[in-house]
């Protein structure tokens, strides 16, 4: 290890050894009056490392005998996944506090969750992707099961580690395959083999890979974990698993798509393709019937992942490009989102069932309003932003001659719009309110409002991350 | 000022601003200053924008007051109007204050109707000046949700079956309009409008799922944006969401409705279906004839059956803009002009029937025909009112209703005689639904117990009836204030579509 290979993961090193220091400051105060400050803490730590990776990562550069890269695109994946962390993290501090699960772990394990994250955008390597999707699962898997004494939770907890070590294992097996064809587990270097005949084994694992990482992604057929894990697990761990883990995964199919496979698009552009279309077509329609919103949360992001997936499916820089806005302007549309179902409680319980959110904007018209906002705009209806994302990805796909998938896809979100804009129906024209409030705590409420700002400000210039993006996709396509 | 068409595009929403963070309270002052305020905001976007109408030049048709801005992903903030789109944005205008003033009853969450009001000037005006593909989708798209709310909250009884209804229609019809914008964007590269217009889009006949398409691309395109525009129109079979939403909605909900959200059909194929795919239209003018034709005659005689005066006032404007579609599509000076002027003077006549229908709603809260009769007794002043637009409805000479369908016509026939004898046909059904109605409304005793103490018009009812009742009288007795306006333009546009038919035809 040189001091270059060092200075590249200092980000990642200080994280981790804040998580370490924190992690012995709990043990040995040994009580969950920590929390509070310990939650605040890491939201600071997150939001200095995004600040810090922001500002002052340039240029391109690999570390460990090009086990790891930290690219445009790694920094820009970096970024997002710590500030949705720390933005979800923030608001969820009131609720786990007033509903017994302030834990001082809790902090702890998101962070280590991120440190995963942030090590598979950066990964260049076979090895290192299974070694920060295996770290940020294992934290995941713990987090699902926190509120030990609910039987949802603990059933969320089991089956997202089952069906995630599976997928895991798919990954590994697939791997493997890659490995015994082309003798190496470098990204460049199994580039580098793809010459001429294209192995029958290279392509199992090509597809392995992706069927693995389709899980982390909930795309369909991969996605069947995800309603039961969203709607078992406790809400801000379900906040947690919609916005950071999505991005990582992504980032990392992109990655390992472009990296590893770049030369033979036509090989796995057709699989993308299938999972986005599948995902698109199911996402809506199995949406339809559900009545409890984090599980309706959970097909609306099947439905997302599959436009995500469009955008890569084109096989392009553009495509690469879309599929990162997309990503970015879904990270803000479901933290706003979640921001207020973390606040809907009867009787001090929390409540997710649609009907409890009738004539909502009579008692609560200011935050009625920006879940409106944040509806319409995960319904893609412009002029707000969720629009710009899926005009950006469709382009991409149209670019690339997938007209059909095109088409379907935005049949799929005119269905999909349906149970967004019931949301907005029950808020607003409902029957008798059932009693439910919506209780806030400030960070709540601030990110709350800022998310449903976001959707209508960001239409004047998409807050800037358009050109980073494409600065982001060119480093990877070249 | 270079930016005029910005200023009074987004007048109306920096009020929808003000009023929704400064604006506190729910008590009846505060109703009373949200109401005021959005009267001043809208009435000094009419009088900006009459600064638009002195500096336009009719004779240069291409855009004027032109602004041309680098915005997100590679699009433009691109604005400016020509003799058609500055008609539509005086109409727009010219119709928001009156509609406000029409808005004074309502007392429920009052400042939210308002702001609400103003947002949707907003995304109108900014379809008419648009000149961005995008952000004319933006615009066009973006009216679906403060009308959704209008609908939705301050309805009447069946309003989240009409509002639902309402949305879902709109939306599959415009998402396939962005599929094909999007394919334009890539043939083309780029989404300007006035760049689109003089491209050529491929039009050889191409197979599509083993089907030959005549006009290739163009007529694919031309089918993807017509579905969006004949919703909006609406058209023939796809008009069933037109007399719910209507119905539903509160009256100054339906004047907009049906004097400005229905004209953007219209204007998006005048704007973009005949200069942009003159092969697709011309492949496609046949359909959309029979589809105008039996939308005359058909919803003229589901009128006459309506028991529900609002109803039959939709059904009534589903068969005006089958003529608006038949003028279109007959691509000649006379036929094109007469569906503007035709759709100018829906919006004024339409607007003013619906306006009708809530004097009297608001004062006996219910729209069934068969509850009034003999209002002439007590409300002379109305009866002369309802009277005049039920006339111009008819397309009596001397009001704008008959110099847009005498034009229509003749453009009609020059093209086709069996569409302008069986469109003329239609006028004939327009004066039965319509003077039946005002019998059944006006005429006869006054012998309903409830009826014996209805008072006459207001002076703010006078107030908002005036400048319609002039307006209509002016464009039906010197049409060439408007056809002056829009000739130049108008006549561009055919001469271009004609010259790119028989270039492009083999």
């Amino acid at each position: 290890m040189t001091p270059a290979d060092f200075t590249t993961v200092l980000p990642e090193v200080v994280l981790a050894a804040y998580a370490m220091a924190a992690l012995l400051y709990g043990a040995f105060t040994s009580k969950d009056g920590t929390a509070p400050m310990l939650t605040w803490a890491t939201v600071g730590v997150f939001a200095a490392l995004a600040l810090w990776i922001g500002m002052t990562g340039s240029g391109s550069r690999s570390a460990f005998g090009g086990m790891l890269i930290d690219d445009p695109l790694a920094r820009f994946a970096k970024v997002t996944v710590l500030l949705s962390a720390a933005a979800v993290l923030a608001m969820s501090q009131d609720y786990m506090a007033r509903r017994g699960l302030g834990r001082f772990e809790t902090p702890i394990l998101i962070a280590l969750a991120v440190i995963g994250m942030m090590v598979m955008v950066s990964a260049a390597d076979l090895m290192t992707v299974y070694m920060g999707l295996e770290l940020q699962s294992l934290a995941l898997y713990v987090l699902a099961a926190l509120r030990r004494e609910s039987p949802k939770s603990t059933e969320a907890g089991l089956k997202y580690f089952v069906l995630g070590a599976l997928s895991s294992g798919i990954f590994l097996y697939g791997a493997s395959l890659t490995y015994g064809f082309a003798g190496t587990t470098q990204f460049a270097g199994i580039l580098s083999t793809l010459t001429g005949d294209l192995p029958l084994g290279l392509l199992f694992g090509l597809v392995f890979m992706l069927a693995g990482l389709a899980f982390k992604v909930s795309a369909v057929p991969f996605h069947m974990w995800t309603p039961d894990v969203y709607e078992g697990a406790p809400t801000p761990v379900t906040a947690l698993f919609a916005t950071a883990p999505k991005v990582a995964a992504m980032v990392m199919i992109v990655r390992l798509m472009f990296d590893a496979f770049g030369t033979i698009p036509a090989q796995w552009t057709q699989v993308v393709a299938l999972l986005a279309l599948a995902s698109m077509v199911l996402g809506s329609i199995a949406g339809v019937g559900q009545r409890d919103i984090k599980r309706l949360m959970a097909y609306s992001s099947i439905v997302h992942m599959g436009f995500a997936l469009l955008g890569l499916a084109a096989g392009t820089a553009l495509g690469v490009q879309a599929t990162l806005v997309y990503m970015v302007i879904y990270v803000a549309m479901n933290i706003g989102t979640f921001a207020f179902i973390l606040s809907m409680e009867k009787d001090g319980k929390p409540v997710t069932t649609i009907d409890s959110l009738n004539l909502m904007a009579k008692a609560e018209p200011l935050k009625s309003l920006a879940v409106l906002l944040l509806m319409f705009s995960l319904a893609g209806v412009p002029p707000l932003l969720g629009f710009f994302g899926k005009f950006y990805v469709l382009k991409a796909a149209i670019d690339a001659n997938l007209m059909w998938l095109a088409i379907i896809g935005v049949i799929a979100s005119v269905i999909a719009a349906f149970y967004y804009i019931r949301i907005v129906f029950y808020m607003y024209f409902g029957k008798e309110a059932d009693g439910t409030i919506s209780r806030m705590a400030p960070a709540q409420w601030v990110v709350l409002m800022a998310m449903a700002a976001v959707m209508v400000l960001g239409v004047i210039n998409l807050f800037g991350i358009d050109p980073l993006a494409a600065v982001a996709a060119e480093a990877l396509v070249r | 000022m270079a930016n005029l068409l910005s200023i009074i595009t987004f007048i109306p929403s920096v009020a929808a601003v003000i009023l929704a963070l400064f604006l506190r309270g729910d008590d009846e002052a505060a109703a009373h200053n949200a109401k005021w305020l959005a009267l001043l905001a809208t009435s000094a976007t009419f009088l900006v924008s009459l600064f638009v109408l002195a500096g336009f030049d009719p004779a240069d048709t291409g855009m004027q007051f032109v602004e041309d801005r680098t915005w997100i992903l590679g699009l433009k903030y691109k604005m400016g109007v020509d003799g058609i789109s500055v008609l539509f944005v005086m109409l727009t205008t010219f119709l928001m204050p009156i509609t406000i003033l029409a808005c004074w009853p309502v007392t429920v969450r009052v400042k939210e109707y308002m702001i609400a009001f103003l947002l949707l000037e907003t995304l109108m005006i900014g379809v008419f000046t648009a000149l961005d593909l995008v952000l004319f989708y933006l615009f066009f798209e973006g009216g679906l949700i403060p009308m959704f709310l209008i609908i939705g909250i301050w309805g009447g009884k069946e309003r989240v079956y009409a509002a639902l209804k309402f949305f879902l229609y709109t939306f599959l019809g415009s998402v396939l309009m962005l599929v094909a914008l999007i394919v334009m964007y890539v043939e083309a590269g780029t989404t300007d409008v006035v760049a689109l217009m003089s491209h050529d889009f491929a039009h050889e006949t191409m197979s599509v799922l083993g089907i030959p398409v005549a006009g290739g691309l163009q007529t694919l395109l031309f089918l993807a944006f017509f579905a969006s525009f004949a919703v909006k129109i609406p058209m023939w079979p796809v008009h069933t969401w037109l007399p719910d939403a209507h119905v539903q909605a509160p009256t100054a909900g339906s004047v907009i409705l049906a004097s400005i959200m229905l004209k953007m059909g219209g204007y998006g194929l005048l704007r973009f279906s005949l200069p942009m795919f003159p092969v697709g239209s011309d492949v496609l003018t046949p359909l959309v004839f029979a589809l105008s034709v039996i939308a005359i005659i058909y919803t003229s005689l589901v009128a006459l059956a309506q028991t529900d005066m609002k109803k039959l006032i939709a059904y009534s404007s589903v068969a005006h803009m089958g003529y608006v579609t038949i003028g279109i599509f007959a691509v000649n000076q006379q036929g094109v002009d007469g569906s503007i002027v035709q759709m100018l003077s829906h919006g004024f006549v339409a607007g003013a029937l619906f306006l009708c229908v809530g004097v009297i709603y608001d004062r006996m809260h219910t729209r069934e025909i068969a509850a009034y009769g003999g209002l002439v007794n007590r409300m002379p002043s109305y009866a002369l009112v309802f009277m005049f637009f039920a006339m111009a409805n008819v397309g009596l000479p001397g009001t704008s209703g008959f110099v847009g369908e005498f034009l229509i016509l003749v453009g009609a026939f020059q093209v086709n005689t069996w569409v302008a004898v069986l469109a003329a046909s239609g006028m004939i059904l327009s004066a039965a639904y319509t003077l039946w109605l005002y019998r059944r409304v006006v005429f006869g005793d006054l012998i309903k117990e409830a009826l014996k103490t209805i008072a006459d018009m207001s002076r703010r009812e006078w107030l908002i009836f005036a400048p319609l009742i002039a307006m209509t009288l002016l464009v039906g007795l010197y049409p060439s204030l408007v056809t002056d306006l829009i000739g130049p333009s108008v006549s561009a546009l055919v001469a271009d579509y004609h010259a790119a038919l028989p270039a492009l035809a083999n």
